[in-house]
Protein backbone atom coordinates (compact mmCIF):
# COMPACT_ATOMS: atom_id res chain seq x y z
CA UNK A 1 0.00 0.00 0.00
CA UNK A 2 0.97 3.64 -1.11
CA UNK A 3 2.83 5.20 2.19
CA UNK A 4 1.50 8.88 2.92
CA UNK A 5 2.62 11.13 6.09
CA UNK A 6 1.19 14.26 6.83
CA UNK A 7 4.27 16.44 7.91
CA UNK A 8 3.40 20.10 9.53
CA UNK A 9 5.87 23.37 9.83
CA UNK A 10 4.57 26.93 10.40
CA UNK A 11 0.78 26.67 9.35
CA UNK A 12 -2.50 26.70 10.97
CA UNK A 13 -3.66 22.99 10.65
CA UNK A 14 -6.61 25.16 7.73
CA UNK A 15 -5.22 22.08 5.62
CA UNK A 16 -5.51 18.93 7.40
CA UNK A 17 -8.83 20.33 8.03
CA UNK A 18 -9.46 20.81 4.78
CA UNK A 19 -8.78 17.48 4.29
CA UNK A 20 -10.64 15.45 7.25
CA UNK A 21 -13.13 17.91 5.11
CA UNK A 22 -13.97 15.83 2.87
CA UNK A 23 -16.20 13.24 5.00
CA UNK A 24 -16.73 10.28 3.68
CA UNK A 25 -14.47 10.80 0.50
CA UNK A 26 -12.10 10.56 3.55
CA UNK A 27 -12.75 6.83 4.08
CA UNK A 28 -12.05 6.46 0.16
CA UNK A 29 -8.50 8.49 0.89
CA UNK A 30 -7.18 6.65 3.93
CA UNK A 31 -8.40 2.99 2.90
CA UNK A 32 -5.86 3.41 -0.52
CA UNK A 33 -3.34 4.52 1.77
CA UNK A 34 -1.13 3.69 4.82
CA UNK A 35 -1.02 6.73 6.54
CA UNK A 36 2.27 6.50 8.24
CA UNK A 37 2.82 10.14 10.16
CA UNK A 38 0.21 12.48 10.84
CA UNK A 39 0.70 14.25 14.20
CA UNK A 40 -2.83 14.70 14.63
CA UNK A 41 -4.30 11.41 12.66
CA UNK A 42 -1.49 9.19 13.86
CA UNK A 43 -0.05 8.24 16.89
CA UNK A 44 3.69 8.37 15.15
CA UNK A 45 6.31 10.28 16.42
CA UNK A 46 9.27 9.82 13.73
CA UNK A 47 8.54 10.27 9.85
CA UNK A 48 9.60 6.61 8.15
CA UNK A 49 12.56 6.41 5.89
CA UNK A 50 10.76 6.14 2.53
CA UNK A 51 7.25 7.42 2.60
CA UNK A 52 5.63 7.58 -1.10
CA UNK A 53 4.22 10.86 -1.15
CA UNK A 54 4.62 13.26 2.39
CA UNK A 55 1.95 16.32 2.16
CA UNK A 56 3.38 19.05 3.68
CA UNK A 57 1.45 21.57 4.92
CA UNK A 58 3.41 25.30 6.44
CA UNK A 59 6.08 27.23 5.19
CA UNK A 60 9.85 27.16 6.78
CA UNK A 61 10.66 29.46 9.42
CA UNK A 62 14.66 29.93 8.35
CA UNK A 63 15.62 30.90 11.66
CA UNK A 64 14.49 28.03 13.43
CA UNK A 65 17.15 24.98 12.68
CA UNK A 66 14.39 21.99 13.53
CA UNK A 67 12.50 23.79 10.39
CA UNK A 68 15.07 23.65 8.30
CA UNK A 69 15.75 19.85 9.03
CA UNK A 70 12.19 19.08 8.84
CA UNK A 71 11.97 20.45 5.22
CA UNK A 72 15.58 19.01 4.13
CA UNK A 73 14.49 15.37 6.01
CA UNK A 74 11.32 15.13 4.36
CA UNK A 75 12.61 16.13 0.69
CA UNK A 76 14.83 13.09 1.38
CA UNK A 77 12.56 10.25 2.76
CA UNK A 78 9.72 11.65 0.43
CA UNK A 79 9.08 9.97 -3.33
CA UNK A 80 6.72 12.51 -3.67
CA UNK A 81 6.92 16.06 -1.86
CA UNK A 82 3.65 18.20 -1.90
CA UNK A 83 3.86 21.53 -0.69
CA UNK A 84 0.04 21.34 0.78
CA UNK A 85 -1.70 24.35 1.12
CA UNK A 86 -0.64 28.14 0.49
CA UNK A 87 1.62 28.57 3.12
CA UNK A 88 3.88 25.74 1.50
CA UNK A 89 3.66 26.72 -1.98
CA UNK A 90 3.66 30.55 -2.03
CA UNK A 91 3.92 31.53 1.29
CA UNK A 92 0.73 32.67 1.95
CA UNK A 93 -0.21 35.01 5.02
CA UNK A 94 3.57 33.89 6.10
CA UNK A 95 4.93 36.10 3.75
CA UNK A 96 3.98 38.90 5.71
CA UNK A 97 5.93 38.03 8.83
CA UNK A 98 8.99 40.12 9.66
CA UNK A 99 9.77 39.25 13.68
CA UNK A 100 8.87 38.56 16.89
CA UNK A 101 6.85 35.98 15.78
CA UNK A 102 5.80 33.30 18.63
CA UNK A 103 7.11 31.33 19.60
CA UNK A 104 10.50 32.67 20.23
CA UNK A 105 10.69 36.33 19.69
CA UNK A 106 13.43 36.21 17.36
CA UNK A 107 11.64 33.98 14.73
CA UNK A 108 11.37 35.58 11.31
CA UNK A 109 12.00 35.01 7.40
CA UNK A 110 9.02 32.42 6.68
CA UNK A 111 9.87 30.80 3.24
CA UNK A 112 7.00 28.33 1.57
CA UNK A 113 8.66 25.02 1.19
CA UNK A 114 8.95 25.33 -2.53
CA UNK A 115 11.70 28.03 -2.05
CA UNK A 116 13.66 25.42 0.29
CA UNK A 117 13.92 22.61 -1.40
CA UNK A 118 12.57 21.17 -4.81
CA UNK A 119 9.04 19.99 -4.73
CA UNK A 120 7.14 17.74 -6.98
CA UNK A 121 3.57 18.94 -6.20
CA UNK A 122 2.37 22.21 -4.93
CA UNK A 123 -1.21 23.03 -4.10
CA UNK A 124 -1.55 26.60 -3.48
CA UNK A 125 -5.25 27.88 -2.03
CA UNK A 126 -6.01 29.22 1.51
CA UNK A 127 -7.23 26.29 2.50
CA UNK A 128 -6.75 24.09 -0.46
CA UNK A 129 -10.62 22.97 -1.56
CA UNK A 130 -10.92 19.36 0.01
CA UNK A 131 -12.01 18.44 -3.62
CA UNK A 132 -8.75 19.45 -4.95
CA UNK A 133 -6.63 17.83 -1.82
CA UNK A 134 -8.06 14.12 -3.04
CA UNK A 135 -8.26 14.84 -7.00
CA UNK A 136 -4.09 14.94 -6.46
CA UNK A 137 -3.86 12.47 -3.61
CA UNK A 138 -5.94 10.20 -6.06
CA UNK A 139 -3.94 11.15 -9.16
CA UNK A 140 -0.64 10.88 -7.57
CA UNK A 141 -1.93 7.23 -6.46
CA UNK A 142 -2.78 6.50 -10.22
CA UNK A 143 0.00 8.22 -11.38
CA UNK A 144 -2.01 10.44 -13.20
CA UNK A 145 0.96 13.04 -14.41
CA UNK A 146 -1.00 14.56 -17.06
CA UNK A 147 -3.75 15.77 -13.88
CA UNK A 148 -0.75 16.79 -11.86
CA UNK A 149 0.90 18.32 -14.74
CA UNK A 150 -0.47 22.32 -13.70
CA UNK A 151 0.45 21.35 -9.96
CA UNK A 152 4.04 20.12 -10.58
CA UNK A 153 4.33 23.74 -12.44
CA UNK A 154 3.10 25.36 -9.77
CA UNK A 155 6.00 23.48 -7.73
CA UNK A 156 8.80 24.93 -9.88
CA UNK A 157 7.46 28.49 -10.55
CA UNK A 158 4.74 29.51 -8.69
CA UNK A 159 6.52 30.76 -5.13
CA UNK A 160 5.20 34.08 -5.63
CA UNK A 161 1.56 34.74 -5.64
CA UNK A 162 -0.71 37.57 -4.93
CA UNK A 163 -3.60 39.22 -6.43
CA UNK A 164 -1.37 41.19 -8.22
CA UNK A 165 -0.78 38.18 -10.55
CA UNK A 166 -4.26 38.65 -12.18
CA UNK A 167 -2.44 42.15 -13.00
CA UNK A 168 0.58 41.47 -14.38
CA UNK A 169 -0.01 37.97 -15.62
CA UNK A 170 -3.62 38.52 -17.20
CA UNK A 171 -5.17 42.03 -17.58
CA UNK A 172 -1.43 43.97 -18.27
CA UNK A 173 -1.20 40.97 -21.14
CA UNK A 174 -5.00 41.83 -22.65
CA UNK A 175 -6.13 38.25 -21.48
CA UNK A 176 -8.79 38.90 -18.69
CA UNK A 177 -12.16 38.53 -20.32
CA UNK A 178 -13.98 38.96 -17.08
CA UNK A 179 -15.44 35.72 -16.05
CA UNK A 180 -15.10 36.27 -12.19
CA UNK A 181 -13.15 33.13 -11.63
CA UNK A 182 -10.59 34.45 -9.64
CA UNK A 183 -13.09 36.91 -7.21
CA UNK A 184 -14.90 33.60 -6.67
CA UNK A 185 -11.90 31.86 -5.91
CA UNK A 186 -10.83 33.93 -3.24
CA UNK A 187 -11.08 33.08 0.54
CA UNK A 188 -10.59 36.77 1.62
CA UNK A 189 -13.10 38.30 -0.13
CA UNK A 190 -9.91 40.20 -1.16
CA UNK A 191 -11.02 40.30 -5.37
CA UNK A 192 -14.43 42.10 -6.81
CA UNK A 193 -15.17 42.70 -10.08
CA UNK A 194 -15.53 46.34 -10.96
CA UNK A 195 -16.96 47.11 -14.66
CA UNK A 196 -15.90 42.95 -15.83
CA UNK A 197 -12.28 42.98 -14.58
CA UNK A 198 -10.62 41.90 -10.75
CA UNK A 199 -9.78 44.90 -8.00
CA UNK A 200 -7.52 42.94 -5.47
CA UNK A 201 -7.49 44.72 -1.92
CA UNK A 202 -3.98 44.57 -1.02
CA UNK A 203 -4.63 45.01 2.37
CA UNK A 204 -6.85 42.13 2.78
CA UNK A 205 -5.20 39.50 -0.08
CA UNK A 206 -3.43 36.99 1.73
CA UNK A 207 -1.31 36.10 -0.80
CA UNK A 208 -2.95 32.35 -1.08
CA UNK A 209 -2.41 32.33 -4.99
CA UNK A 210 -6.28 30.50 -5.29
CA UNK A 211 -7.08 33.38 -7.93
CA UNK A 212 -4.31 32.74 -10.05
CA UNK A 213 -4.11 29.57 -10.17
CA UNK A 214 -8.09 29.54 -10.83
CA UNK A 215 -7.43 31.65 -13.95
CA UNK A 216 -8.42 29.93 -17.18
CA UNK A 217 -7.00 33.22 -18.99
CA UNK A 218 -2.99 31.77 -17.59
CA UNK A 219 -3.57 27.95 -17.73
CA UNK A 220 -5.97 25.79 -19.46
CA UNK A 221 -4.66 22.27 -19.26
CA UNK A 222 -6.14 20.14 -22.27
CA UNK A 223 -7.67 17.81 -20.44
CA UNK A 224 -10.65 19.64 -19.50
CA UNK A 225 -11.87 19.77 -22.70
CA UNK A 226 -12.69 16.48 -22.46
CA UNK A 227 -16.52 17.05 -21.17
CA UNK A 228 -18.74 13.56 -20.46
CA UNK B 1 -11.00 22.75 -37.72
CA UNK B 2 -13.78 21.18 -35.46
CA UNK B 3 -16.34 24.11 -35.83
CA UNK B 4 -18.76 22.75 -32.56
CA UNK B 5 -16.94 20.30 -30.43
CA UNK B 6 -18.60 17.18 -29.74
CA UNK B 7 -22.25 17.23 -29.29
CA UNK B 8 -24.83 14.50 -29.29
CA UNK B 9 -27.56 16.18 -30.97
CA UNK B 10 -28.52 19.50 -32.33
CA UNK B 11 -32.05 20.81 -32.32
CA UNK B 12 -34.44 24.02 -32.71
CA UNK B 13 -36.68 25.15 -29.95
CA UNK B 14 -38.17 27.80 -28.32
CA UNK B 15 -40.18 28.08 -25.24
CA UNK B 16 -43.12 27.32 -24.78
CA UNK B 17 -44.42 30.04 -22.25
CA UNK B 18 -45.58 32.94 -23.93
CA UNK B 19 -44.83 35.29 -20.77
CA UNK B 20 -40.94 34.05 -21.44
CA UNK B 21 -41.17 34.60 -25.18
CA UNK B 22 -42.09 38.16 -25.17
CA UNK B 23 -38.86 38.83 -22.37
CA UNK B 24 -36.57 36.50 -24.27
CA UNK B 25 -34.19 37.37 -26.96
CA UNK B 26 -34.67 34.92 -29.88
CA UNK B 27 -36.37 30.91 -28.39
CA UNK B 28 -35.93 31.82 -24.48
CA UNK B 29 -33.82 28.95 -23.86
CA UNK B 30 -31.78 29.00 -21.30
CA UNK B 31 -34.98 31.19 -19.36
CA UNK B 32 -37.28 28.47 -20.12
CA UNK B 33 -34.51 25.79 -18.71
CA UNK B 34 -34.03 27.75 -15.28
CA UNK B 35 -37.87 28.48 -14.83
CA UNK B 36 -37.95 24.50 -15.43
CA UNK B 37 -35.33 23.92 -13.75
CA UNK B 38 -36.41 25.64 -10.44
CA UNK B 39 -40.24 24.84 -11.00
CA UNK B 40 -39.31 20.95 -11.08
CA UNK B 41 -36.76 21.27 -8.50
CA UNK B 42 -34.07 20.26 -11.13
CA UNK B 43 -32.28 23.40 -10.13
CA UNK B 44 -32.63 25.22 -6.65
CA UNK B 45 -30.96 28.35 -7.66
CA UNK B 46 -29.76 29.67 -11.13
CA UNK B 47 -27.31 32.47 -11.94
CA UNK B 48 -28.14 35.28 -13.94
CA UNK B 49 -27.17 38.54 -16.05
CA UNK B 50 -29.47 40.81 -14.22
CA UNK B 51 -29.67 44.57 -15.80
CA UNK B 52 -28.59 47.41 -13.59
CA UNK B 53 -28.91 51.03 -14.29
CA UNK B 54 -27.39 52.18 -17.28
CA UNK B 55 -28.26 48.87 -18.99
CA UNK B 56 -25.06 47.29 -17.15
CA UNK B 57 -25.00 43.78 -16.69
CA UNK B 58 -24.58 42.63 -13.13
CA UNK B 59 -24.43 38.84 -11.71
CA UNK B 60 -26.96 38.23 -9.77
CA UNK B 61 -28.03 34.32 -7.94
CA UNK B 62 -32.20 33.95 -9.01
CA UNK B 63 -34.39 31.49 -7.19
CA UNK B 64 -37.96 32.48 -8.50
CA UNK B 65 -39.57 33.02 -12.24
CA UNK B 66 -39.86 37.02 -12.02
CA UNK B 67 -35.77 37.21 -10.74
CA UNK B 68 -35.35 35.07 -13.97
CA UNK B 69 -37.81 37.19 -16.08
CA UNK B 70 -36.40 40.60 -15.16
CA UNK B 71 -33.18 39.70 -16.33
CA UNK B 72 -34.44 37.76 -19.82
CA UNK B 73 -32.26 39.56 -22.84
CA UNK B 74 -29.04 39.45 -23.74
CA UNK B 75 -26.81 42.52 -22.63
CA UNK B 76 -23.69 41.45 -25.12
CA UNK B 77 -21.47 43.23 -22.40
CA UNK B 78 -18.96 41.97 -19.48
CA UNK B 79 -20.50 39.99 -17.04
CA UNK B 80 -18.94 38.13 -13.99
CA UNK B 81 -20.91 35.25 -13.80
CA UNK B 82 -18.70 33.11 -11.81
CA UNK B 83 -17.94 35.60 -9.37
CA UNK B 84 -21.64 34.64 -7.84
CA UNK B 85 -21.29 30.70 -8.15
CA UNK B 86 -19.76 30.51 -4.22
CA UNK B 87 -22.50 33.09 -3.09
CA UNK B 88 -25.37 30.79 -4.77
CA UNK B 89 -23.95 27.58 -2.73
CA UNK B 90 -22.82 29.19 0.56
CA UNK B 91 -25.37 32.37 1.05
CA UNK B 92 -28.20 31.00 -0.66
CA UNK B 93 -27.63 27.21 0.12
CA UNK B 94 -28.34 25.98 -3.04
CA UNK B 95 -27.66 22.62 -3.64
CA UNK B 96 -28.25 21.92 -7.57
CA UNK B 97 -27.13 25.11 -9.46
CA UNK B 98 -27.93 26.30 -12.82
CA UNK B 99 -24.87 27.89 -14.42
CA UNK B 100 -25.17 29.83 -17.76
CA UNK B 101 -22.32 31.98 -19.61
CA UNK B 102 -20.37 32.75 -22.51
CA UNK B 103 -18.29 29.88 -24.07
CA UNK B 104 -14.89 31.49 -22.08
CA UNK B 105 -17.08 31.60 -19.19
CA UNK B 106 -18.48 27.86 -19.44
CA UNK B 107 -14.75 26.95 -19.80
CA UNK B 108 -13.75 28.63 -16.42
CA UNK B 109 -16.80 27.19 -14.40
CA UNK B 110 -15.14 23.23 -15.95
CA UNK B 111 -11.77 24.45 -14.82
CA UNK B 112 -13.11 25.29 -11.71
CA UNK B 113 -15.06 21.90 -11.52
CA UNK B 114 -11.40 19.88 -12.26
CA UNK B 115 -8.78 21.95 -10.29
CA UNK B 116 -10.67 23.09 -7.79
CA UNK B 117 -8.01 24.79 -5.78
CA UNK B 118 -10.28 28.19 -4.39
CA UNK B 119 -14.01 26.04 -4.82
CA UNK B 120 -15.07 23.96 -1.75
CA UNK B 121 -17.66 22.41 -2.27
CA UNK B 122 -19.06 23.92 -5.23
CA UNK B 123 -18.01 21.52 -7.97
CA UNK B 124 -20.48 18.69 -6.53
CA UNK B 125 -23.28 21.59 -6.36
CA UNK B 126 -23.27 22.65 -10.34
CA UNK B 127 -26.19 20.55 -11.83
CA UNK B 128 -26.60 22.14 -15.19
CA UNK B 129 -24.28 24.25 -17.57
CA UNK B 130 -25.77 26.33 -19.95
CA UNK B 131 -23.51 28.40 -22.59
CA UNK B 132 -24.58 30.54 -25.13
CA UNK B 133 -22.93 31.83 -28.68
CA UNK B 134 -20.68 34.43 -28.48
CA UNK B 135 -18.36 35.95 -31.41
CA UNK B 136 -17.07 38.45 -28.58
CA UNK B 137 -18.01 40.73 -26.10
CA UNK B 138 -17.70 44.24 -25.40
CA UNK B 139 -16.53 45.57 -21.88
CA UNK B 140 -19.22 48.12 -20.68
CA UNK B 141 -17.40 51.36 -22.04
CA UNK B 142 -17.60 49.73 -24.91
CA UNK B 143 -20.77 49.46 -25.61
CA UNK B 144 -21.67 52.89 -23.92
CA UNK B 145 -19.40 54.44 -26.74
CA UNK B 146 -21.54 51.91 -29.56
CA UNK B 147 -24.64 53.15 -28.10
CA UNK B 148 -23.83 56.57 -27.35
CA UNK B 149 -21.93 57.70 -29.46
CA UNK B 150 -22.59 55.96 -32.78
CA UNK B 151 -26.61 55.63 -32.31
CA UNK B 152 -27.36 58.75 -30.35
CA UNK B 153 -29.43 56.98 -27.84
CA UNK B 154 -28.47 57.48 -23.29
CA UNK B 155 -27.30 54.03 -21.72
CA UNK B 156 -30.13 55.30 -19.43
CA UNK B 157 -33.28 54.86 -22.06
CA UNK B 158 -31.85 51.33 -23.57
CA UNK B 159 -34.44 48.63 -23.42
CA UNK B 160 -32.98 46.29 -25.50
CA UNK B 161 -29.53 45.67 -27.74
CA UNK B 162 -29.72 43.21 -30.29
CA UNK B 163 -27.25 41.56 -32.79
CA UNK B 164 -28.66 40.56 -36.32
CA UNK B 165 -28.25 41.01 -40.33
CA UNK B 166 -25.07 42.62 -39.82
CA UNK B 167 -25.74 45.15 -37.51
CA UNK B 168 -25.95 45.96 -33.87
CA UNK B 169 -29.35 47.51 -32.93
CA UNK B 170 -30.02 49.57 -30.01
CA UNK B 171 -33.69 49.91 -28.57
CA UNK B 172 -34.63 52.99 -26.08
CA UNK B 173 -37.73 53.42 -24.51
CA UNK B 174 -38.83 56.38 -25.80
CA UNK B 175 -39.60 53.85 -29.23
CA UNK B 176 -36.26 54.71 -31.30
CA UNK B 177 -34.44 52.07 -32.86
CA UNK B 178 -30.91 53.17 -34.08
CA UNK B 179 -28.62 50.50 -35.81
CA UNK B 180 -24.48 50.53 -35.99
CA UNK B 181 -22.64 48.54 -39.00
CA UNK B 182 -21.43 45.61 -37.44
CA UNK B 183 -17.87 46.54 -38.43
CA UNK B 184 -18.06 49.81 -36.88
CA UNK B 185 -18.56 48.13 -33.64
CA UNK B 186 -15.06 45.84 -33.65
CA UNK B 187 -12.87 48.56 -32.51
CA UNK B 188 -14.53 48.24 -28.93
CA UNK B 189 -14.48 44.86 -28.82
CA UNK B 190 -12.64 43.31 -25.54
CA UNK B 191 -9.53 41.84 -26.95
CA UNK B 192 -9.14 39.25 -24.83
CA UNK B 193 -11.99 38.02 -27.00
CA UNK B 194 -9.72 37.83 -29.54
CA UNK B 195 -7.74 34.32 -28.23
CA UNK B 196 -11.21 32.60 -27.66
CA UNK B 197 -11.26 29.62 -29.95
CA UNK B 198 -14.84 28.70 -28.82
CA UNK B 199 -17.79 29.94 -30.74
CA UNK B 200 -20.79 27.35 -29.29
CA UNK B 201 -19.93 27.12 -25.77
CA UNK B 202 -18.36 23.75 -26.44
CA UNK B 203 -18.04 22.57 -22.90
CA UNK B 204 -21.86 23.27 -21.52
CA UNK B 205 -23.79 20.39 -21.36
CA UNK B 206 -26.63 22.58 -22.91
CA UNK B 207 -25.36 25.12 -25.44
CA UNK B 208 -27.60 27.85 -27.34
CA UNK B 209 -27.91 30.63 -29.56
CA UNK B 210 -30.01 32.48 -32.17
CA UNK B 211 -27.75 31.64 -35.00
CA UNK B 212 -29.18 28.78 -37.27
CA UNK B 213 -32.67 28.99 -36.57
CA UNK B 214 -35.49 31.15 -37.65
CA UNK B 215 -36.47 34.65 -35.88
CA UNK B 216 -37.85 33.66 -32.35
CA UNK B 217 -36.51 30.46 -32.26
CA UNK B 218 -32.73 28.93 -31.09
CA UNK B 219 -30.17 26.40 -32.27
CA UNK B 220 -29.80 23.98 -29.49
CA UNK B 221 -26.46 21.89 -28.87
CA UNK B 222 -26.73 19.06 -26.58
CA UNK B 223 -23.41 17.45 -25.16
CA UNK B 224 -23.41 15.68 -22.34
CA UNK B 225 -25.49 12.82 -20.92
CA UNK B 226 -26.50 15.25 -18.29
CA UNK B 227 -27.80 18.33 -20.64
CA UNK B 228 -29.89 15.17 -22.57
CA UNK B 229 -31.39 13.91 -19.93
CA UNK B 230 -32.66 17.76 -18.75
CA UNK B 231 -33.40 18.53 -22.16
CA UNK B 232 -35.53 15.88 -22.52
CA UNK B 233 -37.37 16.35 -19.34
CA UNK B 234 -37.79 19.94 -20.54
CA UNK B 235 -39.34 18.30 -23.67
CA UNK B 236 -41.87 16.17 -21.92
CA UNK B 237 -43.19 18.81 -19.38
CA UNK B 238 -44.15 20.73 -22.51
CA UNK B 239 -41.24 23.54 -21.33
CA UNK B 240 -40.32 24.15 -25.04
CA UNK B 241 -40.94 22.82 -28.81
CA UNK B 242 -38.56 21.71 -30.62
CA UNK B 243 -38.04 21.20 -34.45
CA UNK B 244 -35.21 19.14 -36.53
CA UNK B 245 -32.48 21.70 -37.13
CA UNK B 246 -32.50 19.90 -40.67
CA UNK B 247 -35.95 21.24 -41.06
CA UNK B 248 -35.11 25.18 -40.38
CA UNK B 249 -33.23 27.96 -42.10
CA UNK B 250 -30.17 28.53 -42.56
CA UNK B 251 -29.29 25.62 -40.42
CA UNK B 252 -25.86 24.31 -38.90
CA UNK B 253 -24.40 25.60 -42.41
CA UNK B 254 -24.41 28.77 -40.72
CA UNK B 255 -23.44 28.50 -37.19
CA UNK B 256 -20.43 26.30 -39.05
CA UNK B 257 -19.60 29.40 -41.21
CA UNK B 258 -19.71 31.48 -38.21
CA UNK B 259 -17.92 28.85 -36.06
CA UNK B 260 -15.02 28.04 -38.25
CA UNK B 261 -14.63 32.37 -39.25
CA UNK B 262 -14.41 32.71 -35.50
CA UNK B 263 -11.97 29.79 -34.81
CA UNK B 264 -9.73 31.15 -37.91
CA UNK B 265 -9.39 34.57 -37.10
CA UNK B 266 -8.60 33.90 -33.68
CA UNK B 267 -6.20 30.92 -34.74
CA UNK B 268 -4.46 33.74 -36.39
CA UNK B 269 -4.30 36.16 -33.45
CA UNK B 270 -3.07 33.28 -31.00
CA UNK B 271 -0.11 32.73 -33.23
CA UNK B 272 0.53 36.67 -33.80
CA UNK B 273 0.86 36.68 -30.12
CA UNK B 274 3.10 34.33 -29.98
CA UNK B 275 5.39 35.41 -32.54
CA UNK B 276 5.27 38.72 -30.78
CA UNK B 277 6.06 37.46 -27.91
CA UNK B 278 2.86 37.87 -25.49
CA UNK B 279 1.60 35.08 -23.59
CA UNK B 280 -1.26 32.85 -24.61
CA UNK B 281 -3.32 30.62 -22.16
CA UNK B 282 -1.81 27.64 -22.42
Amino acid sequence: MVKVAHVQLSSCCGCLVSLADTYEKLLDVLGAIDLVYSQTLADVREVPDDVDIILLEGSVCLSDHHAMEVALDSRKKAKILVALGACAATGNVTRFSKGNQPSKPVHDAFAPLTEVVKCDLAIPGCPPSPESIVAVVLAALNGDMEYLEPYAELAKYGSEACGCDLITKVINKSLCMGCGSCAAACPTRAVSMDAGRPLVDKEICIKCGSCSVQCPRIRFPELIEKIE
Amino acid sequence: MDPFGTYIKAVSARAADKEILKKAQDGGIVSAAYIYGLESGLLDGVIIADKEDGFAAAPKVATTREEILSAAGTKYTVCSNLSVVKSAVREYGCEKVGFVGTPCQVRSIRKAIKYPVGYRHVPDKIALIMGIFCMENFPYNGMKAIVEEHCGIKMDDVVKTDIGKGKFWVYSKWGDVKTVPLKDTHPYEQMSCHVCMDYTAELADISTGSVGSPDGWSTIFVRTAKGEEYLNKMVEAGAIETKDIDAVKPGLDLVQKLALSKKEKNAKEVEHRKEIGLPVPY
